[in-house]
């Protein structure tokens, strides 16, 4: 398939001189990603690059079954240009962004509004017009943006008709910090904290994606100790991460022992991130040309005694879990996101792969240590909260399972080397399968070799769209488990 | 079986939650730096390598002026202390660092090389907070760690409501307010209608190096550089995020429930 692409070939994790990025006018363009993406491409960014008056669109596409990526650009506009949208609904939200970002117009945008643009005199974000349904019968509930606990800020509308929700509409943009803002001309000093930060639970994902385009702008990679080390710290950041989200479903629902019982655990796999590097999130462990910290051989089996404990634990409190009828069924044919909606939004991790679709970056586009050493992908098919919840016990099991084999298998050698400035004129864009899906980084270097254009794209970016078609037809007071099943970033956003 | 399994396992766990205040604190993992202490008094004339490494621009090294370090300001990279030629940056493992007031974080001048510890509040405050204390959380521009290890001190390990602390799903139900994040521009409003809402009298607490002075956003045009810029803050608890066991800590001072005479190094005790 991506055999015949006029696309750029390039794999993950690695670089191409920006003039080798083939350009087409703007029209061609949008039609040529078009019949890729028609074609089984997936839209991993979709974003403008700056140029004299105007922009040029890029495209960032996955070949998940070529195991390659590619990358193609128009010449620079500026103005409107036919939307991809229409045909390719996974680019709505890439082609408001570009909107509100480079001012290109994507006519025929069925919902054309900002995405998280201030107001300009400190108030809500400016995307305050929401789809509504008319009707006696129909009310508008408005949730946030700040919620009833200790959760980020969002606001949700719905559109009931008694109980049921016709239709969901997601506004975020509180969280706007400016982060890719920050990085234009970079990097900068705070850049490795704010990539750290950009969403806070996962660091090590965000981190070593940076880390990666970093090394591919400079045409070399981490040592394989660093390489081992990275890939450690994100099966950990997952088995945190999910484990929370099992005890956050099950407290939904007031199965307690469950939710007790994880709670805790949650914070025995974050301590083991802690073990290695001092910070419960992996704070300060990832840095572009390797690692700040090692894991010795002693440390390694300190580590290993509390992860089989917090292994042997969490198994035990999920398996209450899916042992209780009451539970199953009220996760059952809940907050249905079929498979082929699922590929038409496009849909990445846990979210996508419990509607069927077999797609994991770890997998499908190996980068780094996984290269050497992967799991395999976990599969449920029936879309629903169940479902969610399901891959994610499974990928419990199975990231245990592949920590225990790489601990005992480690890779030797320097912890980091010295990282040559970027080459100048470079693309690179790198992948890493973070606990919520895809973390995609893209950076485009300028004369001097620094960040001309640095993008930053969250998994939540493509799954916002997913909780909000699981909404529909549902019960209004199914929306907390739907929501904990999907439990977005909103920060990773809103940047 | 789960419910004979659930009970089961409960009798041979017995009691999870911690024994700290009253026992020791739970163990941090060694590479776990805690608070800093900056003895201005060794830097060389002239020296000033710590400054540009730092992310956050925490520190400054005033012309004359032994070096100055904002622990508000501070991530915890360490990047101060291992390039530092003097060993006037170090690291005391010491978990507790929440203080009452901006100015108790400025470290390196002589007699400040180490945080003033957080007062309780006034007899009046600890009166009506001192033994049941309801928050209300916004997180404004924050990155979800702060809010998780905020979230964490309601297990079972951590147990906050033994302490009559607990998050509030209304403002109006509020004695306080917990801010987490840099406050984006766009969350300037939320967070100032919510202040608005809590009635009085009312305290606020910021968590983490963002709320306190922005953290990693510092300076960004989109952030607010904390939350003392839009509400009176109370209570600043540093770090990025903190260790739970320094926002507990910090809770427990402000309300009164530690002995906040102990020296720095020795181990809290519970009040009697």
């Amino acid at each position: 398939m991506s055999a015949s692409t006029p696309f750029a070939l390039l794999g993950n994790a690695t670089g191409i001189p920006w003039e080798q990025v083939p350009a087409w006018p703007a029209a061609e363009f949008v039609q040529a990603t078009a019949k890729e993406l028609s074609r089984g491409a997936r839209l991993c960014a979709w974003f403008g690059v700056p140029e004299g008056p105007g922009a040029c669109l890029v495209a960032v596409l996955a070949f998940d079954a070529d195991n390659t990526l590619a990358v193609g650009r128009s010449s620079p506009f500026s103005g409107g240009y036919p939307a991809l949208t229409v045909t390719h609904p996974q680019a709505h939200l890439f082609e408001r962004e570009v909107w509100e970002q480079q001012g290109l117009k994507p006519e025929g945008h069925p919902w054309l509004k900002p995405v998280r643009r201030t107001n300009g005199n400190g108030n809500a974000p400016a995307n305050g017009e929401f789809f509504r349904v008319e009707g006696r019968e129909v009310h508008e509930v408005a949730v946030g943006p700040v919620h009833a606990g200790i959760i980020e800020p969002g606001h949700f509308r719905f559109q009931c008709a008694g109980e049921e929700v016709l239709h969901l509409e997601i506004s975020l943009g509180y969280q706007h910090r400016g982060v890719e803002e920050a990085l234009a001309g970079g990097p900068h000093r705070a850049t490795m904290s704010q990539m750290e930060t950009a969403a806070g639970d996962t660091t090590i994902a965000h981190a070593t994606a940076h880390a990666m385009v970093m090394e591919a702008l400079a045409g070399t990679e981490a040592p394989l100790r660093a390489q081992w080390l990275r890939a450690i710290a994100l099966e950990l950041e997952r088995l945190a991460n999910h484990t929370g989200d099992m005890g956050a479903l099950a407290n939904d629902v007031a199965f307690l022992p469950t939710a007790s019982a994880c709670g805790k655990i949650r914070g025995d796999f974050l301590n083991l991130t802690a073990l290695i590097c001092g910070n419960r999130f992996g704070r300060g462990l990832v840095r572009p040309g390797g690692c700040k910290h090692d894991l010795e051989s002693e440390r390694t089996v300190q580590l290993v005694e509390h992860l089989n404990a917090a292994l042997a634990d969490v198994e035990q409190a999920v398996a209450w879990f899916w042992d209780a009828a009451s539970l199953r069924a009220r996760f059952e044919n809940v907050g249905t996101v079929f498979p082929a909606q699922a590929a038409e939004i496009g849909l990445v991790g846990p979210a996508a792969r419990a509607c069927g679709l077999v797609r994991d970056v770890r997998f499908d586009h190996p980068a780094g240590w996984h290269r050497f050493a992967q799991a395999p992908v976990a599969v449920w098919p029936s879309g629903d909260v169940f479902a969610r919840a399901k891959v994610r016990s499974l990928e419990l099991q199975r990231s245990g399972q592949y920590l225990r084999e790489q601990l005992a298998a480690p890779a030797d050698g320097d912890l980091r080397t010295e990282l040559p400035s970027p080459a100048p004129g470079m693309f690179a864009a790198a992948l890493v399968e973070g606990w919520r899906g895809e973390v995609c980084h893209v950076a485009l270097s300028d004369d001097a070799g620094r960040f001309r254009r640095y993008k930053i794209i969250d998994p939540s970016f493509h799954n916002w769209t997913g909780l909000a078609l699981a909404l529909r037809g549902a019960a209004i007071s199914d929306f907390p488990i739907c929501n904990k099943s999907f439990n977005l970033s909103y920060c990773g956003v809103d940047l | 079986m789960f419910v004979l399994d659930t009970i089961a396992h409960r009798m041979k766990r017995g009691c999870e939650t911690m024994a700290y205040p009253k026992g020791p604190p739970p163990a941090l993992p060694d590479r776990h730096g805690g608070a800093l202490k900056v003895d201005g008094a060794k830097c060389a004339d002239g020296c000033d390598v710590c400054v540009p490494v730092c992310p956050t621009q925490a520190i400054t090294r005033p012309a004359g002026k032994p070096v100055a370090l904002d622990l508000g300001r501070c991530i915890f990279c360490a990047a101060c202390v291992e390039v530092c030629p003097q060993g006037a940056i170090t690291q005391t493992g010491d978990h507790r660092m929440a203080v009452r007031y901006r100015e108790d974080l400025m470290l390196g001048n002589p007699g400040k090389e180490e945080v003033r510890l957080a007062a309780a509040l006034d007899e009046k405050l600890l009166r009506l907070f001192g033994r049941s204390l309801r928050l209300r959380q916004v997180s404004a521009g924050g990155c979800g760690a702060c809010e998780a290890d905020t979230n964490v001190l309601g297990t079972i390990g951590w147990d906050l409501s033994r302490f009559g602390i607990q998050f509030v799903a209304s403002p109006r139900h509020a004695d306080g307010l917990l801010i987490t994040g840099c406050v984006s521009k766009n969350m300037e409003l939320a967070l100032k209608k919510t202040w608005d809402a809590m009635p009085s009298p009312k305290i606020v607490i910021a968590v983490g190096a963002c709320a306190i002075a922005g953290g990693p956003f510092v300076g960004n045009p989109e952030s607010r550089n904390g939350a003392a810029s839009i509400v009176p803050v109370d209570l600043h608890i540093p770090g990025c995020p903190p260790h739970p066991l320094t926002i507990l800590e910090g809770l427990l001072r402000l309300l009164g429930r530690l002995d906040s005479t102990s020296a720095p190094l020795q181990r809290p005790v519970l009040k009697r």
